[in-house]
Formats: C-alpha cells, sequence, structure tokens
C-alpha cells in the first residue's frame, strides 16, 4: 500500500486497522538469482537497487536477526558528503543525491534534514586543511562555505567563544549535510524491496558460504541450504566471520564505537557540529534528544559496548565547546561494531570467487553512504563491473597503494 | 575496564594506549614478498572471542603489552611484556 | 494531604519552594513530589506527544511523569524527577512541555488527534513537497517534541569526578544490601554502600513490617549506626549507580549539593568511577503499572509509591483512596492507610480466589477499567463479569507486581532469564562478572528472602576475599510471592504502557499488525522505552502485550536490553573538568612569561602555546610584524624558542644501529659531534616524521622530532625496540622537558653566540659541542631551519628564561630580536623546509623528493611497503614551490590554466603560503601531479572559498640561497 497523508487521515477513521505488514515474512526458496547475506541499510539498499534498477526480483535478503539490527539502528545519523579525496568524493556526492530524493524514492519518509553541518577549527593549520577540503567538495560539484569566527557565532551563539581549550578559529559549513532518522531508512529500503518481490528472509542466519572450482554455488544457512548465482556479503559487524567462510582473510580490525542521547529537549542544536580537535559531534534529533559522540574506544571489540573512559572524553569535550549542554541528561549510551579498514575508506568489490561480491570497511561513516553503496553494490552485482564513482573501493588497493587515506593516520586500523 | 601491566600491577584503562593485532610483532624480513607485506600491515584474522592484541602502557612504564583478551566479553586471560615474550 | 504522626520528614525544619509561580511549604526531608501531594497538588506536567495532564507516578528515580524544570539565577535544569529531588528553602520549579499554562495546555488538541497520531505515522506523511520537510513539518514537529528546554546559556554550575576503590560495592541499601553490607562490613573488607536516595533503608522506610522483632525502619537505623561507626565503611547516600563496566568498574553519580539552596563549597554533582573486584546488586525492584483505559490521569499511582508517601512522607496522595492489584503485597498499601485513618473506597483485586476480607469493600475477579477527571482522577469504572459499576475515588493505588531491577547485570550484554512464577526478568548469574544480584533484584521478594540472599552474596565475597565472617539472621516475614500477571485490561480505549513516550497497547498492537513483531522493531516503531524513564516501568507489559499480539511466549519474543546509565546522568557531571581550557593539557615554554611581556599573541601548537609574533611599536598588522621579523633574521640575527620539538636521549651500544633501523638514512657513520637531518617512515611506507639527530659520543645520540609527533615518534621507537631488536644494546628516553632550546639565526648569529660563550667555538654547519654558558652545562648545534647560518642553544630546562631573556638584550644591541611563529613559518617556506602541512600522512619520501634518502644498503621500517606500485611515479603528487605576484592561499587547489575546475581536471593542492618579504612574491609549498617535472610550468590556483584565482608559477621549493651558501658561511 502508498503511504500518505491522505491515507493516515482514512486509517485513523477506520481505527488505523487496514495498515498491512510492510514487508511479507517468506520462508527461503531454494534458489535465488542472487542472495544478499545481511539485512542492514547497505544489504536492504543493495536488493533494493537490484529490484528497482536492474531488474533482479528473484533475490533475497538473509538477515540472521532482525531487518536493521545492526549500525544501521546505532548510528548518529549524519548524512554529509565532504569527503576530499577522489575517489570519496564522487561517491558521497552521488549518495547525497539520492539522499536528496530518498523520501519519494521510497515513499518513506526518512525524515532526512538538511540542517547543515559545521566542522570547526582550531588553528591555522587546520583551516587551511578544511578549506582544501571545501574546495574540493565544490570541484566535486558540492557546497562548502568557510565560516570565520563571527560567521561560526552566527550559526552557533552558544558555543563557548571565550574560554575553550581550543579556541575557535571559524568554520566550514556544508549546507547540505544534515541528519535522517536512522531505522527509518532500512525500514523504507525493506518496504521498497519487499514491494519489489525481494524476499526478505529474518532469523535465518549464514553459516557457510558453497563454492566450486572458484564459482560460487550458494550459502548454508540456519534454515537450510540455498543456491544461487550470486552472493553478496554485506555484514558490517561480522565482514571478517563471513568472508571466512569463503576462505578470504580481510584487511578489517572490529572496534566499538559508542553514542549517545539525551533525554528529549526543546530545540537548541539546529545544525550539525563536528569538534575534530575533542573528537564531538553532537545534533539533535527530531524528539528532542541530543545525539553525539565522539572516537573509538580503540580497542578491537565486538561487544557492542563501551567503556567510561572514552565516555568521559566526549563529555568532557561537550562542556569545553558547547558548555550550555551541561544540565542535559544522558539517557543512553550504546556501541556499534566498526569494520575499520586501513585507510578508513570501505570496500565494494569482487572477489577471488566468481559471483561473490564484498561490501565492508565502512569505519564509522556508513550511513550516509547507505544509498550509494546500496546503489553501487547492486551495479556491481548486476553488470560483474564497479559502478563509475566506487571505482577506487578495491580490495587489493591495500597491497597496490591505491589508499584512499582521508585522516592521514596510516595503516593502522583504529586510527581512522 | 583496566588491565594488569606486569610491572605496575591493575590499572585503569586510560592509561594504555591500543595499537593493535598481535600480527605486528610478526615483521616479515627485508626480503620477503609484497603479499607477505600486505598480510603484516593489513589483513588480520580479527576474531570475535579469543585475540591476543598490542597495548603500550603509555603512562606509566613504557612498556609493550602482548594482552590475551576476549573481544566479545572484554575478559583478559593474560599479559606480558612484549620485549620478553615467549617466542 | 498530610497525615499527622507518619514520615520521616523534620516537621520542625519547615520549607518553602515554588512550583509555577505559586509559593508552597514542605518540610525538609521531603521530595519535590512528596511535598506537592501534601499541597494536594495532582498535575505536575504534560505527556510527550498527546500532552495528557500527568501526576507523580511512582516514589523514585524511575518516574515517567512528574519531570520539572528546576529554575537558577542564571540557568536552568529540565527533567527533574520531583520525585527525586529533595526540596530545599527557595526551590523554583516549574511544568515543562505546554504551550499556555499547565491546565490550558494548547499542544492537548494532540490528544483529540491521536486516532491519526499513531505508531510511526510520521513515516508515512509529511513527504510531500519535499521542501516543506525542513521548511514547515520539521520545525512544527521539534517545536512540539522534547521536554524540558536548556536555557542556553554556558552551565556555570561545578561539578567534579572522582575515583574509589573497594573490596565489596554494595548498590542499594534495603533489607538486601544492608545484610549484604554488614556481612561485607564486619569481615573487615573495604565497603561502600551506595545508596539512591538520600536516607539509606530502602523499602524499609517506605512499610511497616518488622525484622528481628522491631520496626523495619528501626533495624536499618540500628545496622547504619553499625555501618557508620566501622572505619572499613563508606556509605554514599544520594548516589545511583548508574553502570557497570569492564573489569570491576562501576559509574555512579552523586547528587552532592542539588538539595541544597546555598552551596558555596559543594559541587553539584560528582561522578564516581568505583572500582570492585565484587560487588552485591541489591536494587530491589520496581513495580509495574496495568494498561487500563485513561489509566494515566493524574491521581493514578503506583501502589507501592502510596505507601511511600504515607509512610516515608507523612502524606496520602488521596482523601478516598482505591487500590487495583493482583498481589497480596500490595494490600498493604490499603491496609496502612486505613491505618493512617485515610479513606480506601474499594479494592478491586483481579484475582476470583483473592483473599476477600479487609477494612473496606474488596471486589475479588475484577478489573478497573477505565477512569475519569479532567485534570486528576475523579472515578474509575469497575467491571466484574458481566456487571460495571463507578467508584468514586481521588487516587487510585495499582500494582501489576514486580520487576526486579536487573538493569546493571545487563549492562555488559547479559540477557536475563523469564521466570515463571514471578511473570518478571531476572537477571542471568554472572553476566556482569563479580557482581551478583540479592532480594527482590534477584526475585527473592519477601523480607527474609532479601535478608538471607543479602548475607549469602556477601558471604560468597568474603570468602574470595579470604576473610571470615558469622552474622545472625533477624527474623523477617517470608510470605510467598506469586501471581498470575495481569499486564492489559481488555478494552476499546486507549490503555498507556510507557506513560512517558504515550505508547499505548493499541501503538503496540498496530505495530505487530504492520510487520513490526521483533521487539526491537516494536520498540524502534512505537517508541516504545525510549523516553527519559527508558521503560523501566514499561517495557516487560510492552512485551507481553507484543507476545500476545505475535501468538508467542514472552521467552521467545525477547527483551530489549538495558544500556547504561540506569538513571540520565547529566553531561556536565560525566564532562566534570573540561570546561574551559580544562579539556587538555596546557603546555608551557620556559619563555612564555618573556614572550607575553612584549605582547606577543600565544597560540597554540599542539597542547603548547607559542608566539606568532612580537609587535613592536606603531606595528597594526601581523604581517607588519611578521614581515620585520622575517627581515631581521635575513639581515642580522633573530632568536626563537623551539624548545616544544621532542628530544630523545638515545643510548647504548647499538644506539646507531637502532638509528638505522627507524630512519631511512644511515647514522652509524655520523661522527661524533655532527648533526644529520633523518626520514622516519611508518611501516606502511608513508612518512612519519623528520627531525635532526646529533651524535654526543660513541654510543649516545639525541634525536630530535617535530613538535606534532614527539610523543608518536617516542611510542613508535619503543615498539620498535621491544618488539623487534629487545635484544640490543640501546636504551632511549624523551628529555623534550628536560631542555630548553632556542634557534638563533642570521648572519649576526655566529657574533651573538660567541658573545656568551665561556670558550667560543667554531663549530662547522651540522656540527654540534658541549659549552658551558654561565656555568652551565650546555650544548649548541648548528643547525638552520631558516636558511640562515643558524644555532640552537639547549640549556636544562630551569635555566630557559633567563637565557632566553639574555639572548633578547644581546640580538637587541645587533639590530635583532625575538620571532614568532609566523616568521618562522615564512622562514621555511622561502628555504622550502616542509612541516606537517606538507608531511601530512599521505606522502612519500618520493612525493618530497627524498626518496634518495632511503638507504638501499639497510633494511628501515617502512622500507619495504613504500615500494608498492600505488606510491610511486608520475601519478603521484610531488612537492613543488609555487610563485605569484598576487596573494594566493593554502587549501586551494592547482589546475592547469584554460582546463575547466573539477574534480577530474584537479592536478594537486597548496599546503602552505606566505608572503616573502625577502623575495618579494607570494610563496608557496604545494603537491602538484608529476610536479618535479613540471618546473617552470604554470597552474591556476583556485580557492573557491576565498575567491582566489590565479596564476602561479611552479618552482623548486628552496626558493631562498638554493645552493645553501648561507647555511655553511
Amino acid at each position: 500500500m502508498t503511504y500518505s497523508g491522505l491515507k493516515v487521515i482514512t486509517q485513523g477513521f477506520l481505527g488505523n486497522k487496514g495498515w498491512k505488514p510492510a514487508w511479507r515474512d517468506p520462508a527461503p526458496k531454494a534458489e535465488y538469482d542472487a542472495i544478499i547475506i545481511g539485512g542492514g541499510g547497505h544489504g536492504l539498499a543493495t536488493a533494493y537497487y537490484l529490484a528497482k534498477t536492474h531488474g533482479l526480483t528473484n533475490i533475497a535478503v538473509l538477515e540472521k536477526g532482525h531487518l536493521g539490527s545492526g549500525n544501521i539502528g546505532r548510528n548518529t545519523t549524519i548524512v554529509r558528503a565532504n569527503y576530499f579525496l577522489p575517489g570519496n568524493s564522487e561517491f558521497y556526492s552521488h549518495s547525497l543525491k539520492l539522499w536528496e530524493g530518498l523520501e519519494a524514492e521510497l515513499n518513506y519518509n526518512v525524515m532526512h534534514s538538511q540542517r547543515g553541518l559545521i566542522n570547526l577549527f582550531h588553528s591555522d593549520g587546520q583551516r587551511d586543511a578544511f578549506v582544501r577540503r571545501g574546495n574540493a567538495m565544490i570541484n566535486q560539484g558540492d557546497d562548502a562555505i568557510l565560516l570565520d569566527r563571527d560567521g561560526v557565532r552566527e550559526h552557533l551563539p552558544y558555543l563557548d567563544f571565550e574560554q575553550t581549550r581550543f579556541p575557535i578559529y571559524g568554520g566550514l559549513l556544508h549546507p547540505r549535510g544534515g541528519s535522517a532518522r536512522h531505522d527509518a531508512v532500512a525500514w523504507g529500503y525493506a518496504r521498497g524491496a519487499d514491494r519489489r518481490g525481494v524476499d526478505l528472509i529474518q532469523n535465518c542466519e549464514v553459516t557457510g558460504i558453497d563454492f566450486e572450482n572458484g564459482v560460487v554455488r550458494g550459502v548454508q544457512t540456519t534454515r537450510g541450504a540455498i543456491r544461487a548465482k550470486k552472493v553478496g556479503i554485506i555484514v558490517a559487524g561480522r565482514s571478517s566471520q563471513v568472508a571466512a567462510m569463503a576462505g578470504m582473510r580481510l584487511p578489517i580490525e572490529s572496534h566499538v564505537l559508542q553514542a549517545f542521547v539525551t533525554e528529549g529537549l526543546k530545540p537548541v542544536v539546529n545544525h550539525v557540529i563536528s569538534f575534530g580537535m575533542g573528537h564531538f559531534y553532537i545534533s539533535q534529533s527530531d524528539k528532542g534528544g541530543l545525539v553525539f559522540g565522539g572516537d573509538l574506544d580503540f580497542y578491537a571489540s565486538y561487544a557492542s559496548r563501551g567503556n567510561l573512559p572514552m565516555v568521559e572524553h566526549v563529555m568532557e569535550a561537550g562542556m569545553t565547546l558547547m558548555p550550555m549542554i551541561g544540565r542535559a541528561k544522558v539517557l543512553r549510551s550504546w556501541g556499534g561494531i566498526m569494520d575499520m579498514s586501513p585507510d578508513g575508506s570501505p570496500i565494494i568489490d569482487k572477489t577471488h570467487i566468481d559471483g561473490l561480491f564484498i561490501n565492508c570497511g565502512w569505519n564509522y561513516g556508513g550511513f550516509k553512504a547507505v544509498p550509494a553503496s546500496g546503489w553501487c553494490m547492486a551495479h556491481l552485482m548486476a553488470t560483474g563491473e564497479p559502478h563509475e564513482v566506487a571505482q577506487k573501493f578495491r580490495l587489493d588497493r591495500f597491497a597496490t597503494g591505491h589508499l584512499l587515506d582521508e585522516e592521514g593516520t596510516g595503516s593502522q586500523h583504529n586510527l581512522h | 575496564m583496566r588491565l594488569t601491566c606486569p610491572l605496575c600491577g591493575s590499572r585503569d584503562r586510560r592509561e594504555f594506549y591500543y595499537y593493535g593485532a598481535e600480527d605486528y610483532l610478526h615483521r616479515p624480513g627485508a626480503e620477503a614478498e609484497p603479499a607477505a607485506w600486505d598480510a603484516y600491515l593489513h589483513l588480520r584474522d580479527n576474531p570475535a572471542g579469543m585475540a591476543r592484541d598490542l597495548w603500550y602502557h603509555e603512562a606509566g612504564c613504557a612498556q609493550w603489552l602482548l594482552v590475551t583478551r576476549n573481544t566479545v566479553t572484554h575478559e583478559i586471560s593474560g599479559v606480558e611484556l612484549v620485549a620478553e615474550r615467549a617466542t | 494531604m498530610r497525615i499527622d504522626g507518619k514520615g520521616l520528614i523534620d516537621r520542625t525544619k519547615p520549607v518553602r519552594f515554588r512550583f509555577d509561580g505559586k509559593d508552597y511549604a514542605g518540610y525538609k526531608g521531603d521530595t519535590l513530589a512528596s511535598a506537592l501531594l501534601a499541597n494536594d497538588v495532582r498535575l505536575v506536567g504534560r505527556s510527550f506527544k498527546y500532552h495528557r495532564p500527568r501526576g507523580v507516578l511512582t516514589a523514585g528515580s524511575e518516574e515517567p511523569n512528574a519531570l520539572v524544570e528546576v529554575v537558577g539565577a542564571k540557568n536552568q535544569t529540565p527533567n527533574v524527577r520531583a520525585t527525586v529531588q529533595e526540596v530545599f528553602e527557595g526551590l523554583d520549579c516549574r511544568s515543562q512541555n505546554r504551550l499556555g499554562s499547565l491546565k490550558y495546555d494548547l499542544m492537548a488538541v494532540n490528544d483529540y488527534l491521536s486516532p491519526f497520531l499513531s505508531a510511526g505515522f510520521y513515516y508515512k506523511t509529511f513527504m510531500w513537497p519535499r521542501a516543506f520537510w525542513e521548511g514547515l513539518y520539521e520545525p512544527i514537529i521539534r517545536r512540539a517534541a522534547g521536554l524540558g528546554s536548556l536555557s542556553g546559556k554556558h552551565d556555570e554550575g561545578i561539578y567534579e569526578k572522582a575515583f574509589a576503590f573497594c573490596d565489596v560495592l554494595v548498590i542499594g541499601s534495603g533489607p538486601a544490601g544492608l545484610m549484604a553490607a554488614l556481612t561485607a562490613g564486619r569481615s573487615g573488607a573495604d565497603v561502600i554502600l551506595a545508596e539512591e536516595s538520600h536516607a539509606p533503608g530502602g523499602r524499609l522506610l517506605s512499610d511497616s513490617g518488622t525484622i528481628g522483632g522491631m520496626p523495619g525502619g528501626d533495624w536499618a537505623a540500628l545496622v547504619v549506626a553499625e555501618l557508620t561507626a566501622m572505619p572499613n565503611v563508606r556509605i554514599m547516600t544520594r548516589t545511583t549507580v548508574t553502570g557497570a563496566y569492564d573489569h570491576g568498574t562501576y559509574g555512579a553519580l552523586e547528587r552532592v549539593g542539588l538539595h541544597k539552596s546555598a552551596r558555596p563549597n559543594l559541587p553539584r554533582e560528582c561522578f564516581w568511577r568505583i572500582v570492585a573486584p565484587h560487588a552485591v546488586l541489591a536494587a530491589g525492584a520496581l513495580e509495574r503499572p496495568v494498561a487500563f483505559e485513561d489509566n494515566d490521569r493524574p491521581g493514578i499511582m503506583m501502589a507501592s509509591a502510596v505507601r511511600t508517601y504515607l509512610n516515608r512522607y507523612g502524606v496520602s496522595p488521596g482523601k478516598r483512596v482505591t487500590l487495583f492489584a493482583n498481589t497480596d503485597v500490595a494490600r498493604a498499601t490499603a491496609r496502612d492507610l486505613i491505618a493512617a485513618g485515610v479513606q480506601v473506597a474499594a479494592i478491586i483485586d483481579p484475582r476470583p480466589d483473592a483473599f476477600s476480607v479487609e477494612d473496606c469493600p474488596v471486589h475479588v475477579g475484577a478489573e478497573v477499567i477505565g477512569s475519569r477527571g479532567r485534570l486528576g482522577l475523579s472515578s474509575i469504572t469497575v467491571r466484574k463479569g458481566a456487571e460495571t459499576f463507578e467508584v468514586e475515588t481521588d487516587c487510585l493505588a495499582m500494582s501489576g507486581g514486580w520487576n526486579p531491577t536487573i538493569h546493571l547485570t545487563c549492562h555488559m550484554n547479559g540477557r536475563p532469564r523469564w521466570d515463571e512464577d514471578l511473570a518478571a526478568f531476572v537477571p542471568m548469574e554472572g553476566a556482569v562478572p563479580g557482581l551478583v544480584a540479592v532480594g527482590a533484584a534477584n526475585g527473592s521478594m519477601s523480607t527474609h528472602g532479601a535478608l538471607a540472599t543479602g548475607r549469602a552474596g556477601a558471604l560468597k565475597m568474603v570468602e574470595a576475599l579470604g576473610r571470615k565472617v558469622a552474622v545472625d539472621l533477624p527474623e523477617a516475614e517470608d510470605l510467598p510471592y506469586a501471581l498470575k500477571a495481569l499486564w492489559a485490561v481488555d478494552g476499546k480505549g486507549r490503555a498507556w504502557l510507557d506513560f512517558a513516550n504515550d505508547v499505548t497497547t493499541k501503538d503496540v498492537k498496530l505495530a505487530a499488525q504492520e510487520g513490526f513483531r521483533s521487539v526491537e522493531h516494536m520498540k524502534r516503531y512505537t517508541t516504545q522505552g525510549m523516553a527519559p524513564d527508558q521503560g523501566k516501568s514499561s517495557n516487560v507489559a510492552a512485551l507481553a502485550v507484543l507476545a500476545d499480539a505475535t501468538g508467542r511466549a514472552i521467552p521467545e519474543t525477547g527483551t530489549t536490553t538495558f544500556r547504561p546509565p540506569y538513571v540520565p546522568v547529566s553531561i556536565a557531571a560525566l564532562g566534570a573538568g573540561g570546561r574551559a581550557t580544562g579539556f587538555a593539557p596546557q603546555r608551557f615554554l620556559t619563555s612564555d612569561q618573556a614572550s607575553r611581556d612584549r605582547g606577543a599573541p600565544m597560540i597554540e601548537a599542539g597542547l603548547w602555546y607559542r608566539p606568532s609574533y612580537f609587535p613592536k611599536p606603531g606595528e597594526t598588522t601581523l604581517r607588519e610584524s611578521c614581515d620585520r621579523e622575517v627581515t631581521m633574521v635575513r639581515q642580522s640575527v633573530g632568536i626563537a624558542d623551539v624548545s616544544t620539538l621532542g628530544k630523545i636521549d638515545i643510548q647504548g651500544r647499538d644506539a646507531g644501529r637502532f638509528l638505522d633501523f627507524v630512519y631511512t638514512n644511515t647514522f652509524r657513520t655520523l661522527p661524533v659531534g655532527r648533526v644529520r637531518y633523518g626520514l622516519m617512515l611508518r611501516e606502511d611506507g608513508l612518512v612519519l616524521d623528520d627531525g635532526t639527530s646529533a651524535r654526543l659520543g660513541d654510543a649516545h645520540y639525541l634525536m630530535t622530532t617535530t613538535t606534532a609527533a614527539a610523543g608518536l615518534v617516542m611510542r613508535h621507537l619503543d615498539f620498535v625496540h621491544q618488539a623487534f631488536c629487545a635484544d640490543w644494546q640501546v636504551r632511549f628516553i624523551s628529555v623534550t622537558e628536560s631542555w630548553a632550546q632556542f634557534a638563533v639565526a642570521g648572519p649576526k648569529a655566529r657574533a651573538l653566540v660567541n658573545s656568551f660563550l665561556e670558550t667560543p667555538v667554531d663549530l662547522p654547519f651540522m656540527g654540534v659541542a658541549p659549552v658551558r654558558i654561565g656555568g652551565v652545562d650546555s650544548r649548541l648545534f648548528r643547525i638552520s631551519f631558516s636558511g640562515e647560518e643558524g644555532y640552537e642553544i639547549a640549556v636544562p630546562t630551569r635555566y630557559g628564561e633567563a637565557l632566553f631573556r639574555d639572548l633578547l638584550a644581546r640580538a637587541e644591541t645587533m639590530g635583532g630580536g625575538p620571532y614568532g611563529m609566523e616568521a618562522l613559518n615564512i622562514l621555511r617556506i622561502e628555504k622550502g623546509f616542509i612541516t606537517h602541512s606538507e608531511i601530512h600522512g599521505r606522502v612519500t619520501a618520493h612525493d618530497i623528493g627524498m626518496e634518495k634518502m632511503v638507504s638501499a644498503r639497510k633494511d628501515c621500517i617502512g622500507k619495504a611497503a613504500a615500494t608498492r606500485p600505488g606510491l610511486w611515479g608520475p601519478d603521484r603528487e610531488q612537492l613543488v614551490g609555487l610563485k605569484a605576484a598576487e596573494p594566493i592561499s593554502a587549501g586551494a587547489h592547482l589546475f592547469v590554466p584554460g582546463t575547466e575546475v573539477h574534480r577530474e581536471t584537479d592536478q594537486g593542492y597548496v599546503t602552505s603560503v606566505g608572503w616573502s618579504p625577502t623575495l618579494n612574491a607570494w610563496l608557496g609549498l604545494g603537491f602538484l601531479k608529476d610536479g618535479r617535472a613540471r618546473l617552470g610550468e604554470r597552474v591556476r590556483l583556485v580557492d573557491h572559498l576565498r575567491q582566489i584565482d590565479v596564476i602561479c608559477e611552479v618552482c623548486n621549493p628552496v626558493f631562498h640561497d638554493p645552493e645553501g651558501e648561507k647555511l655553511r658561511a
């Protein structure tokens, strides 16, 4: 059924009895043209575009838990296209364009809100690095505005301009940056894929990948074997384990990234603010909670939870930058499992096995990438060729040295 | 989170710096193939379970530690000095 | 209303406070909630979504309704639980989330629109037209959402953080916690007893039972007195343990000064990190409401809360109370009220076989199916079999049983276990290593059970600590606790589950109908459990409703995850110490004061503060001062403090061998008394750092790192040494803070240096020698970062300031003086010297034209990985100089003149620029594709952000004295 304001009103009068399930709950078939392992944002988006753009509808998404149970529902919901290295620029630029039409595309309100993102800088050197970034964004066709201290003050009058440890020199404003409602993205793609015939199979864990003579044949699951001509691994947080089923060792280390939300408050923070010097970023959700986070806990972990040192560091950063949030109370903290790659950029590529594809290594930038990641992964799986905006996300780039290291911190996984 | 440094005893996590997996200890020789260097620098088992990884007691004795740790529960079952590790 | 003779409040100490602009009186010992109820104020807030009138529901931190703003002189604190906030003289607070007054909230219109605001409605609409989302829909939604508000002003409150260590942490001080603390305390173990409320005792302060033949409160007082007298026991009241973390670390929030009107020497809150190998969770249980139509009116409260208000605070929340409960224990509420002289209009018990003889009407096998009263309860509708009837009442005490307070046991991913008898989740043993749940928190609901398990839990820990103790168990009630769960009463209207987020049973059923059948889906679709109370009183009931709607049993439906913190914690408390400059250490040079004395603006360089420039009278711009300082260095002599550079003292027979391993070039061959520039790679082959190292003796080197990478390099050296060559005879230590070091640069540098050396020396370029200055052993290096003849003098730190002032005085007699970071930067750009603006982590030795510095004759860190094909060749951007007549800017990108400006035509970028008074031109350093092959070409420099579009000449990056004649003079 198509959603609309009118439908909400008519259903309201009918006691909301007429709403249909957002997706079916099918049993797995014996064979599909393609299987997506992983029912997270990237997997669901891939399935959606495979069906919508490439007409491949005899496909299934296999999810070991429930749809959207990974990082798609655990992030801080920031959407931006402010990368500066060729390879990343065009990809995130493409993603942002997809975001800008996503509600209409999916007939689902993902609440994408372009509230503007401001990256603060605190020295001449940082300013110049952001100018390089801003110019790269404009060269790519995206938007960026350099703000001086007074410019930042106009947008964010509540920052501590007098006493903060790292004085605010200015900021790079990305007006098209913003946020979205994370779960809705997963649900919107899921519903869209289901409407086009994709089988979304929950509680179905993949336990093995079948291949013969270098060609993929299908997967083993907790609900039986399923044959498939093509298989895509899209399982951020478990990439190493699933890839190992195909004999692969990935350039990935899994790390925990914590995030926080406060109790609901009346509107007080309009923008998305990023305070790199303090590893702190913040926005306010439509429900009123301040949503914020910081850096990794830095140790490899699959625990989906973190520890106090980083919690406190993030809060201290918040207090030096914008002490007006001091009396907001942290309601909940949680952790996601990040696929950290050796250059901080993702992988969307074929593997050494024909018909087996992999999409991983999103570090902690995966949420905003969801539309383009699905778009490009679908393109790769359907055509066998990388999409032009994702062609640098190669699995072998670490071996060859064609790195995409935005942070410049090198091959240590947790530094990106 | 706490680690027991063999020299300093039980200490809060914030005294330590984390590097990565034990792999970094197994540096290929100068003549090794590029694939060996790729594996050394980038490829990881990345286990969900028992792992051995490298920590540095930066705000303490400046010793690098080889820690045996469960990446799912964070339970630590062994800490030894890198410089005196059993090889 | 206040009940004479009841309660633990201090009636000799009346307290005046204000709510929504009206003055009220309470007593010391009251919470805001008890004081308001004593004043017959039932309406205290509006609900989140429908703006329904709401009153106090509970008597603890789990309160979903009674959230208020506390107003201070400079700031307000939103979302304060009236059930936790103690009243004090002058407390000023107001209700929140209303448009207009609390009684006439205009947003209450939402309640009438509720059919259209069902779970997840916003995902289905507001999509058209696209531009209306940010412009119209979202601003309206945002204004309507949220609860309390921040002032937008800096929080000027004082907050603290602290560490505490103990053998046994006891969380909660009810019968189980007191017994555990007593047992551990008597054994001599170091004990911390944390109690959320302002007085220890837990439910013993609210209930009327006896322990050891005396009232429970008296027994608690005796135990507390004994514990207080023990030097090994710390009782922390007003302290909530908020989280369980790895390896016996717990977070706890202490409300230190929030109950006082004036607190000159007290912080508002203190966040504790408590390290305890053993912990007893004795946090009790939370009573759960029953979902029936309109069960959210002010006056409908938890039965235990009514008991607490009566027995602890001497308040009856109603004059004609009713009770709706499915357990025997809840009957105590009615009995206590009757004993205190309060009328109990009826007891409604859904159990057909329940005990029906009380001193008031009892309806067994009956249910409450509705309520009336616009701003407060006036009557309830009761259904018994086919019959329904109204009961007039102004307070309904309800109880659907109890949920053990298991939250902390889930903080480390522990999944609780469903207990069918209790119809509740209980902790999984071992879920948090070292923590044992006892008493009601573990499902032992009787007082005897609490005492016995509290003692047993502590005994295990005492034993593990190698101690012994014997503690008698006092006598107490041991009534069985068993119930048939009652989650929701059948009915057509809206029956609330999550009061705080306005989630009704209909919403949960709608979620299931729409396929959101997983508990996580239901939670996220309906927002059940996501409000300030995190579903403390509603999650289990919602799960039960979902289980029913999807035809599953509760255990197979699942649980949601409890995550820290147990109660919301202010950002200011968790971030205590971070305010203003407290966020990161500040490092000051020995010359700091002398520089400030000369009016130098100090700027951040990492954690350091360095002088930007030294303005002279008459100079009005940075540029004027900077140009003068550059010219001064080029023509006479300048002094700069360079102590921020990292200095590592390296000694041992294998020191040279070690340097050869970490540097790309060779240091074993460096003669004693000489200095060499070294390039250091990361193991991935990209440049890590550069700097000079001096050989001070046969087995003694001194390495210099950049300011930014000092810590990084030290860590790197430690790793390389300990991981790869621990058996080499080399040891090193950072001596950055031990030496103050000053650059003396310019044609007159030698004359200046020799003017104060006890014995003048004639050092060759890149030489080092020990010298004595005023009787102090010092070091003199002949190195230069300016391109002029240059020296660096190092003295022990304590002499730094004196030497700096002396150097300036001498320089000034020669036409020289100090120079700051701005001039230093121009000088090095003129000379083509790189900093971390250039070696920004993505460049190779090849990129900066130093590939020849990678020795072919030895292995070194990074050598192998640097040969990867992607790190070589003409596609790489290489370091070049840029020269222009007009201003150019760092961060600009480079293009071939005449081509379109786009990512695909991008040729490179600019890293550093400045006006060179020496060359009378704008100079820049940057990276250009195949740059070294393009010297002499013209490139177009485009900076969209600063509207700069200039043609530049591509040059050798060494603009000044390319042959190095001045350096070697």
